[in-house]
């Protein structure tokens, strides 16, 4: 039984894909690229598909997973490009590997995030950020199923910088552009926590909606504050006599740029 | 003239609404055409939630029939969420199109397909965000021409304010046809504006432009006479049929949605129209007569949408599928397909006979047999004869014997309350038969583990059929017959608690009833509906019987009707009525026929087997029957890779 590790986008308009509407589109286009599926057993088999870690509706990726389990053995990168292709267009398939270690969902340590706040000066969101490191604990509030609950948003919160935006777009109004790292914890520590974080602690509030991506996702290594790409141990453990065009991943692997541009 | 997308503006709304993904579009197979490139844009709008629009057959048709045309294109549009439309108001967003988000005012045409005429409302919503004003005579040169199409079109006097015209029947050439001459009329520079083009459509004799009739009122309310008041109009407008189904095998490339829908399947026409002859349906009547796809042509559909989809169901659609001349091949053809893809096939809309369970499962060979659906319509045997669905109970026991005998373990009956002549004897009957069911089905399948669901809507008489004179039963009453009925099925102590209950109150079925068989004189009441804020009249939790009764006595009594005038008054033979002058091809003397025959308790056969029985559409429409066999058989598909 072959297990193919895929990383997948949620890019642009789909962004406001939610992860079950992408668990239907994507088990479709199982179907529509012939993806020899191996099934559960049962009254009604389902295709052997395990999602991890979703981002949430109305954020953007670069960086989410999937394990898919084949019933027959088949070239990985050509099954990546046909998926790929029956997948609408910002939902793509941007790397893919063949399973040769356990515990992938455990990798998933932590994220990179992108935060794009049009209308935010950037000195102004230098600040906020300042003022939300030096904080021991900042506790915000988010809604769930069980009501309102209480949380620490800093603590999860590995590094979280501002810079200016106007340098990839000059001529446009202000915008302040936050990269951040944030460890996977329970409660999860999601983006818009950390902006009720930051309007608490420094009354920051963005005039129209934050557009997040997330760009990377998982191990952390704590000093660097850096994330690595989850693919590689994989990609690593690939037999000496390799099966697939191993190499490095189309889309430049899911190595996470240092510091800001 | 640029037209810019308004996605920049949506976009930062999105955030904010319930299940942003409806209002993106980028689904799979959808079409975006270049819009300089175009000189026809028809903006196609199902005026109800997006969830229940995608997957409307009739929609998908034309927008790929239109899209496939050089120099036209279709974009479509779909009633926004309440949480939207106050957003787009408070931004001032105007209604778009999911496919480019263009808005709708920007197009040539903005056609909305009326299943229900409970998508009124929703109409007038998606106009005045549009920017379009409500009334057709206050619009300019500048505006899209509004037409209405789809079964409630068939009777558009209620909206005639709100439309500029409105097409019957079968829309796949009827679109075309109506492109060309927008096409030459725009090439011409647009003489005469508005008017001169809808005068050029009106004089086709295949659309409706309401403003070039007068409708003349009797002193006690009734019509005189409907008249053209122009020269060159036609006195009545004909209805469209596609004769060769196999000539039009839409949608080709059904879509694919990331949203969740009503129906998560690809659908088949698998034949169009029904001459059953069932006096309630109208459907029925207006889709008349019957035209087969044929056995290959289907096969063909479904393998190539299957491809292009990647549905895992197939439903193989019409108004009563099992009747298809080859159906059993078809069934046979599709199983063994299919058999090792785990795809799922089904047949709604099938009539009460033990075929039908063969059919079901051999659709079903390897997959679950959970529950079957029939439609009695009707609880007594007399009542099933005032409305022609010829099955006697012996036929029903019969059926579900083998369906419980087969391994099914549920049977859900579907049936009407309120059909003309009804007493409460004919409803309480519906009681005894649940009873017999389940009694026969623990003997054939010595299981107590078994159910019959006894599912029950309100009836409403429709236009251009034999009940288009009968008197609706009111909503108190309704709701009285089906208390007696639930009280008797729940005090059953050996069988009750193996029957289920479902049925609606009789409310909505009154405002069904006020909009079905309305005239020009109702536009007033879904005007001050929505004005009122009503929207989305087909959803329980938006619909309120209230205030459309409010509104009605508002506008109606000094226009000296109301409701109950609509609704629960008998018609004569003389009257007009307000859709005579839309042509279903329907004989207005054999529909009368019909419906003494229906006071007689007189059934008619189908004339698919018999002789004809002069119900006059085939001679008036100049077309005929269409059915197999054609003695083809599916082959198993060739392996390419």
């Amino acid at each position: 039984m072959q297990r193919i590790r895929l990383r997948y986008t949620k890019r642009g308009r789909l962004r406001f894909t939610s992860h079950r509407d992408f668990q239907r589109a994507f088990e479709r286009a199982l179907r529509r690229a012939e993806v020899p599926m191996a099934y559960s057993a049962g009254f009604t088999p389902h295709p052997k598909v395990s999602y991890a870690n979703a981002a949430p509706t109305g954020t953007g990726s670069e960086a989410e997973y999937l394990e898919i389990q084949l019933a027959e053995v088949r070239e990985v990168e050509q099954l990546r490009k046909l998926l790929d292709e029956s997948l609408p267009a910002g939902l793509d398939i941007t790397d893919a590997v063949e399973a040769r270690t356990s515990s992938f969902a455990e990798r998933l340590e932590a994220s990179v995030w992108e935060l794009r706040l049009d209308g935010v000066e950037p000195a102004d969101a230098e600040r906020a950020v300042a003022a939300f490191l030096a904080a021991e604990q900042v506790d915000v509030q988010r809604r769930t199923k069980n009501g309102l609950r209480t949380f620490d948003a800093r603590g999860a919160v590995i590094r979280l910088e501002a810079r200016d935006a106007a340098a990839d777009r000059p001529g446009d109004g202000p915008c302040a552009i936050l990269r951040l790292v944030v460890r996977h914890a329970t409660p999860a520590v999601r983006p818009d926590d950390v902006l009720s974080g930051l309007r608490a602690t420094a009354d920051l509030a963005p005039p129209v909606p934050a557009a997040v991506t997330r760009l990377a996702q998982g191990l952390l290594d704590e000093e660097s504050g850096t994330v690595t790409d989850p693919l590689a141990p994989d990609r690593d453990a690939a037999p000496a006599f390799p099966t697939t065009a191993a190499g490095p991943s189309p889309a430049g692997g899911a190595q996470v740029p240092e510091g800001s541009a | 003239m640029p037209v810019e997308s308004v996605f920049p503006r949506l976009e930062a709304l999105l955030p904010h609404v319930q299940k942003p993904i409806q209002y993106v579009g980028g689904e799979l197979n959808s079409t975006v055409k270049p819009w300089d490139e175009c000189d026809v844009r028809w903006a196609l709008m199902y005026p109800d939630a997006y969830e229940v629009g995608l997957p409307n057959q009739g929609v998908m048709i034309l927008y790929e029939v239109l899209n496939e045309r050089e120099g036209v294109l279709a974009e479509r549009t779909y009633s926004v969420w309440p949480d939207l439309e106050e957003l787009m108001r408070e931004h001032e967003v105007p209604q778009f199109t999911v496919d480019s988000h263009r808005p709708v005012k920007a197009f040539d045409v903005f056609g909305l397909s009326f299943s229900t005429e409970l998508g009124y409302t929703n109409m007038l919503t998606a106009l005045d965000l549009a920017g379009i004003p409500l009334d057709s005579k206050d619009r300019t040169i500048d505006d899209p021409i509004v037409l209405a199409g789809g079964h409630a079109a068939f009777n558009p006097e209620p909206i005639a304010d709100f439309i500029d015209c409105a097409v019957i029947g079968d829309g796949e050439q009827a679109v075309l046809e109506i492109t060309e001459i927008i096409r030459a009329w725009k090439a011409e520079g647009r003489p005469g504006g508005r008017e001169e083009l809808l005068f050029r459509l009106a004089k086709t004799g295949g659309v409706y432009v309401p403003a070039f009739y007068d409708v003349e009122y009797l002193p006690d309310g009734r019509i005189g006479r409907v008249v053209p008041n122009k020269s060159g109009v036609p006195w009545r407008v004909s209805k469209h049929t596609v004769m060769d189904l196999d000539e039009w095998p839409y949608p080709k490339q059904p879509l694919v949605p990331l949203a969740e829908t009503v129906h998560e399947r690809m659908s088949v026409e698998i034949f169009r129209g029904c001459t059953r002859g069932c006096r309630f349906c109208q459907a029925g009547m207006i889709t008349r007569p019957v035209r087969e796809r044929s056995i290959t042509g289907i096969g063909e559909m479904v393998d190539k949408g299957l491809k292009a989809t990647g549905f895992e169901e197939v439903g193989l659609l019409s108004l009563s599928s099992a009747d298809h001349t080859e159906i059993g091949d078809i069934a046979k053809g599709l199983a063994d397909r299919y058999e090792e893809d785990k795809i799922g096939l089904s047949l709604p809309s099938t009539r009460v006979d033990a075929f039908n369970v063969d059919l079901a499962n051999e659709l079903t060979r390897n997959g679950r047999r959970s529950g079957l659906t029939f439609a009695p319509e009707g609880g007594s045997e007399r009542m099933r004869k005032v409305i022609n669905k010829m099955v006697s109970e012996e036929d029903l026991i019969r059926t579900v014997a083998t369906a419980y005998g087969n391994g099914w373990r549920q049977v859900k009956l579907y049936f009407m309350c309120g059909l003309p002549t009804e007493t409460d004897e004919d409803v309480l009957q519906i009681g005894d038969m649940a009873v017999n069911v389940i009694a026969k089905g623990r003997e054939v399948s010595g299981s107590n583990d078994i159910r019959c669901t006894v599912s029950i809507g309100g009836f409403v008489p429709k236009p251009h059929t034999p009940f288009q004179w009968a008197p609706q039963l009111s909503a108190e009453e309704t709701d009285a017959r089906l208390a007696k009925l639930r009280d008797k099925i729940r005090g059953d102590k050996k069988y009750g608690r193996s029957i289920g209950f479902r049925y609606h109150d009789g409310k909505p079925g009154i405002v069904e009833g006020l909009l079905s068989r309305g005239d020009r004189r109702i536009g007033s009441v879904i005007r001050a509906v929505y004005e009122d804020g009503g929207r989305f009249d087909g959803w329980r939790e938006h619909f309120s019987y209230d205030r459309w009764m409010k509104c009605a006595e508002q506008t109606l009594p000094e226009q000296g009707v109301d409701v109950a005038w609509y609704t629960t008054r008998e018609r004569t033979y003389e009257e007009v009525l307000p859709w005579d002058h839309l042509d279903s091809g329907l004989d207005k003397d054999w529909l009368w026929e019909d419906w003494q025959d229906a006071l007689d308790e007189t059934e008619v056969e189908d004339c698919r087997w018999t002789p004809c029985f002069d119900c006059g559409v085939c001679p008036q429409m100049d077309t005929s029957i269409q059915i197999g066999p054609t003695g083809k058989k599916l082959l198993p598909l060739s392996v390419v890779k």
